[in-house]
């Protein structure tokens, strides 16, 4: 019973220090990574796999069934929200433009954008040669295509 | 064991003191977004070491809310910049 008892302490100790050396690989990433973009990337990764290891740790201390329950309600939605905050914090760094568009490999959400600019230049376009008659339709196709771009981009 | 945990302890405020200097340089909102968020989880972290060492599991309701509203914080600031059409230099 002893020695089981001194192996989880030691596998606690270990998670322990893994989650600490994470925290600090998490730090020195979003002080040295130039832009938004990868110090997001410095930041979550190892942030959350830290947070599992101590909260193995936790779970290795106390095996009962309540707080179990908890780890896993805490990792389920951990693993749920951070994904949320990362699309939201990464969507708003490329509207602000907040990284080098030059380093980027593929950019598919430009040739989206560009490709729903330049149907909404031809709809207009058209809107002003013909008739009033379809103007209406006009401004109901030119008003979905910004829609699309907002929600695009 | 003792050892462990003070090393655990110094790892864990080097990274917080780091997140701390990433709110105060910017230059950005959203770095000091994305240094909020890995501050918050730091905070996680020690909240989680202390009941490891203590060996009593009370912050465990702690930490459920914190991860639960965590991610509030960085969702409405994003959705503040993205709107706000501004150059997020602010």
């Amino acid at each position: 019973m002893e020695t089981i008892d001194n192996v989880r302490d030691v596998i606690s100790l270990a998670l322990i220090l893994l989650g600490g050396l994470l925290a600090v690989a998490a730090g020195v990433g979003i002080l040295r990574f130039p832009d938004v973009l990868s110090r997001m990337h410095a930041a979550t990764k190892p942030q959350n796999l830290g947070l599992f290891s101590i909260l193995i740790a936790v779970g290795l201390q106390h095996p009962t069934p309540a707080v179990i329950t908890s780890l896993v309600l805490i990792v389920g939605f951990q693993v749920l929200t951070s994904p949320v905050a990362a699309h939201m914090v990464g969507r708003a760094a490329y509207r602000a433009k907040a990284f080098p568009k030059d380093q980027l490999m593929v950019d598919e959400l430009a040739e989206r954008i560009e490709a729903i600019e330049a149907r909404e230049r031809d709809s207009s376009d058209r809107g002003g040669a013909e008739a009033e008659a379809d103007a209406g339709a006009d401004r109901a196709a030119q008003r979905a295509a910004e829609d699309e771009a907002d929600r695009i981009s | 064991m003792d050892i462990v945990i003070l090393i655990a302890g110094v790892l864990l405020s080097i990274a917080a003191a780091c997140a701390v200097w990433r709110i105060i340089k910017g230059p950005t909102v959203l770095d000091r977004v994305v240094a909020t968020d890995m501050l918050l989880g730091t905070l996680m972290c020690g909240l989680g070491v202390e009941m490891v060492v203590n060996a009593h599991t009370e912050t465990l309701p702690v930490l459920i809310v914190l991860v639960l509203f965590s991610v509030l914080g960085s969702v409405s600031v994003s959705r503040f910049i993205a709107t706000s059409g501004g150059k997020g230099d602010r």
